[in-house]
């Protein structure tokens, strides 16, 4: 009996370190749905694209990896920028369908490019990091590190939020966009710069995931569904939902996985927010 | 310091100013009365650039205002108030006097400017972290204030500020105005509550469905007998 | 598009399969039709602004139904398919009921229906024991005896085929136009009762977005059926899944949603536009065409929203507005 309780706290402290991870990931689709009102469907593929980044940089360049990590988050900062500035923008007066389906479009493009640009074996970064041993408890160090550095992310943008001007002006622009000219912001700018700090957290998602998993160009499809889910459970565009949403959501996860076959702990996952979408379907901490 | 010429605009197709003609000097307070939809809202919106004239000649210290981008208008000096206040009201009063001073001209005079907010609004330093939708209507107009004097305007714009307001509260409203007044700031005041704008401007225009129907000192306003009989119930 | 021209070109597909056109225009025809029938289903809901990335769940739920119940069971395909359209109309239930009561629209229920059609897909892996998880499945062949088995509902003549999925597709049309015309009148009913009590009001509109959903999944999952049926193959991946739920919704966007024919039209030109690449430049290029496919779409919501065939009719009404206005200057 002992031993079993050990394996379970195992489970649920995986549970966090994927935890922290989802919420990075949620954080930035948050962010953009908070103030830009569109969703970024082709958010996976977009991690996607900096995966490869740091596979190419690093071992394909040899660059170190600390600077193919910097140049995946500048990368996909820039596919951020260029997506909002020449794909969003021309549909943002338009109804909200185009909206949607333009960054689907997107989706299916990045994933054909990647596959016709990168071809379809897996790659791998290749970085061995060493197992932790709590006691019985085995931990990825890659899960540790990968935890932790999400929740510096996740903090750092807060403060970013709270503290600057520019991060303040993001906070404002949700909550009345017509009168930011009045106080000399031009809205598109800030869309520009949320659109850069959105593609940043997914380059560093990119970067975290990278550590653990192996590449391909549809491993979008792995994540990006659970993401939004994440995202609709805590409440769309609540970025302190989402954060929720996502330890939640591991939660069942992992432990799930600990005591049924590995993949029904997605499926529990995934019934769980079917029914909590039937009791709730604006999400945790959604409001309307 | 603010000068408009035969100025025509509206909305799509629908022309709410017709060939309105108005300044302001430097060190002036101005009001703009009229009813209910005579275009007071949109002539503010037409100087701070949030619509386009259709013609006309807008110029702030000489300079053309007609190829400016909404967002640059506040670099010449002009601050508007927008009618209802329009606070964000999930940011705290501190927050939303960032908002202000977000020009980069702005930035650097942050914690000077606002103290002098705080000082003139001790109000709103007790109520600094507080969300900006929980505070009283009074209150908000103080802070709406508040934000626009955070960029140093030259000129400042007041889209009704009495609007929705209890008529104590009015009184402390013009209050605060006539401190603006005597701290030296130019102001173009839009009102409906007559009596009390007239006390403080010392000119005023009446706007009356897009035109301009009268102008001149408030003393000679008060005397009209338009003004009298239509406005004042005399 | 004018009566007459609707009439002609039905005519001419019911003729099709005589006209000596080889087998594999046939089959390249069967699916154009096949896939027009379920991106239709998909636009009755989706121009309501209804738009869900779900549809794979219904499609999938539509194959994997009926070739498990004949695989396990022995059920017949024809039984099947009344099953596999309970399955659907409930989860087609389960999702819409709360997402119209508590009025989740756009982004929200996009975004939930995704979830969806991805759960449905993980399910199907997850039972891989009895799905064949991500291998695939195929119904057990009934043709040791016989050229065809009705019983098993597998044809191999592509021509039987051909006419048992125009037959849908018709269908599909029909339902597609008796939706449009009651449509009308339900909405201005709703309107109308907008000044009525918000009870009555929430009940109507609920009601009544909850019937599109339905039927839209009901077609989708027929679609799904006749998918699995034809093919003799499925495959989590190509019925259920984001990956075909965003294909439903471009090809229903592309060739234009609001339009009749516009689905069809749109399911046409992205087979078409896929075969014509692959013949054009090889199986040796992975994925160019897909690549140029997700290109295309993003340039289509970006400047033909109304998709080819309504921004074709808007070309042609306008040109007709023309000489009236003309002749009125």
């Amino acid at each position: 009996m002992e031993i079993f309780d050990i394996f379970l706290l195992e489970a649920v402290i995986n549970g966090l370190l994927l935890g922290g991870i989802l919420a990075l990931l949620a954080l930035g689709l948050n962010l953009i749905f908070g103030v830009i009102d569109v969703v970024w469907i082709c958010y996976a593929e977009m991690i996607m694209i900096g995966m490869y980044t740091v596979y190419y940089t690093h071992n394909v360049y040899g660059w170190p990896l600390w600077l193919a990590f910097l140049a995946a988050i500048a990368v996909v900062a820039l596919m951020g920028v260029i997506l909002h500035q020449f794909v969003i923008r021309p549909v943002l007066a338009a109804e909200p369908i185009n909206q949607l389906l333009v960054t689907g479009g997107v989706l299916f493009f990045l994933q054909a490019a990647a596959t016709l640009v990168f071809g379809v074996e897996f790659r791998n970064v290749g970085v061995r990091l060493p197992q932790l041993q709590l006691g019985e408890m085995y931990f990825s160090f890659s899960r540790l590190i990968a935890f932790l550095v999400a929740l510096a992310g996740m903090i750092a943008v807060y403060l970013f939020l709270k503290r600057t001007f520019i991060g303040t002006a993001i906070r404002a622009i949700s909550q009345d966009r017509a009168i930011m000219p009045l106080m000399g912001v031009n809205p598109n700018r800030i869309f520009l710069t949320t659109s850069a700090l959105g593609g940043g957290l997914a380059g560093l998602a990119a970067c975290l995931l990278v550590l653990q998993y192996d590449i391909h160009p549809a491993i979008g499809l792995t994540f990006g569904p659970i993401t939004f889910m994440v995202c609709v459970l805590g409440g769309l565009g609540n970025m302190v939902g989402g954060f929720i949403a996502a330890f939640i959501f591991a939660q069942f996860i992992s432990v799930g996985g600990f005591f049924l076959h590995s993949e029904w702990g997605y499926v529990l996952a995934f019934l769980f927010f079917i029914g909590v979408m039937f009791w709730r379907p604006q999400g945790i901490l959604g409001g309307k | 310091m603010l000068r408009l010429t035969d100025v025509c605009a509206g909305y799509g197709g629908f022309q709410a100013l017709f060939k309105v003609s108005l300044e302001v000097n430097a060190g002036e307070t101005v009001a703009v009365i009229g009813p209910n939809g005579a275009g007071k809202t949109t002539l503010l919106r037409v100087i701070s650039k949030l619509i386009d004239a259709g013609s006309g000649e807008i110029t702030m210290q000489g300079r053309h205002l007609k190829d400016v981008p909404s967002h640059e208008v506040i670099g010449y000096g002009i601050a508007h108030v927008p009618e209802n206040r329009r606070l964000f009201p999930k940011l705290s009063v501190e927050d939303n006097l960032k908002m202000g001073a977000f020009v980069p001209a702005a930035r650097t005079r942050f914690a000077e400017r606002l103290e002098q907010v705080y000082t003139l609004f001790p109000r709103m330093r007790e109520r600094r972290h507080q969300f900006a939708g929980t505070l009283s209507g009074g209150e908000q107009q103080m802070c709406a204030i508040g934000r626009a004097l955070m960029s140093g305007p030259k000129l400042l714009l007041l889209d009704e500020p009495s609007a929705g307001l209890a008529p104590v509260v009015v009184q402390s409203i013009f209050e605060v105005v006539r401190k603006m007044i005597a701290e030296g700031y130019t102001v173009l005041i839009v009102e409906q509550n007559i009596r009390q704008v007239l006390k403080v401007a010392s000119r005023a225009y009446l706007l009356e469905t897009g035109r301009i129907k009268l102008s001149g000192t408030s003393a000679e306003l008060l005397e009209s007998n338009e003004i009298k009989k239509a406005y004042l119930g005399l | 598009m004018s009566a007459n021209l609707r009439w002609i070109v039905i005519a001419a597909l019911a003729l099709a399969p005589f006209s000596g056109m080889g087998n594999y225009p046939l089959h390249l025809l069967i699916m154009c039709l096949l896939w027009g029938f379920a991106y239709t289903g998909w636009a009755i809901m989706g121009r309501l602004g209804l738009v869900s990335l779900g549809h794979g769940a219904f499609f999938g739920i539509g194959a994997y139904v009926v070739v498990m119940a004949w695989n396990h069971w022995g059920l017949s395909p024809w039984l099947g398919l009344p099953l596999a359209l309970a399955v659907a109309a409930l989860v087609a239930f389960l999702i819409g009921y709360p997402c119209f009561r508590f009025k989740i629209v756009g982004h929200y229920f996009a975004l939930v229906t995704l979830a969806l059609s991805e759960v449905t897909r993980l399910i199907i892996v997850a039972l891989r024991d009895q799905t064949g998880g991500s291998l695939g499945a195929t119904p057990t062949t009934a043709l040791q005896q016989a050229d065809y088995s009705i019983w098993a509902m597998q044809f191999p003549s592509k021509v039987v085929w051909f006419y048992i999925v125009f037959g849908c597709w018709l269908l599909g049309l029909w339902i597609w136009t008796r939706v449009d015309r009651s449509m009308t009148r339900l909405a201005l009913q709703a309107i109308s009762q907008e000044e009525d009590a918000a009870a009555s009001v929430g009940m109507s509109i609920t009601r009544l977005k909850l019937g599109m959903t339905m039927i839209s999944a009901l077609v989708t999952c027929a679609g799904g059926v006749l998918y699995a049926q034809y093919q003799q193959y499925v495959n989590p991946e190509t019925v259920s899944g984001i990956g075909i739920s965003l294909q439903m919704v471009f090809g229903a966007i592309a060739g234009g949603m609001f339009v009749r024919f516009g689905p069809t039209v749109g399911a046409a030109f992205t087979l078409l536009l896929a075969e014509g690449l692959r013949l054009a430049l090889g199986h040796d290029i992975h994925g160019l065409d897909t690549t140029l496919y997700g290109l295309m779409l993003v340039l289509f919501i970006i400047f033909m929203p109304k998709g080819i065939l309504g921004a074709a009719q808007e070309a042609w009404l306008q040109r007709r507005a023309k000489p009236a206005s003309a002749a009125a200057a």
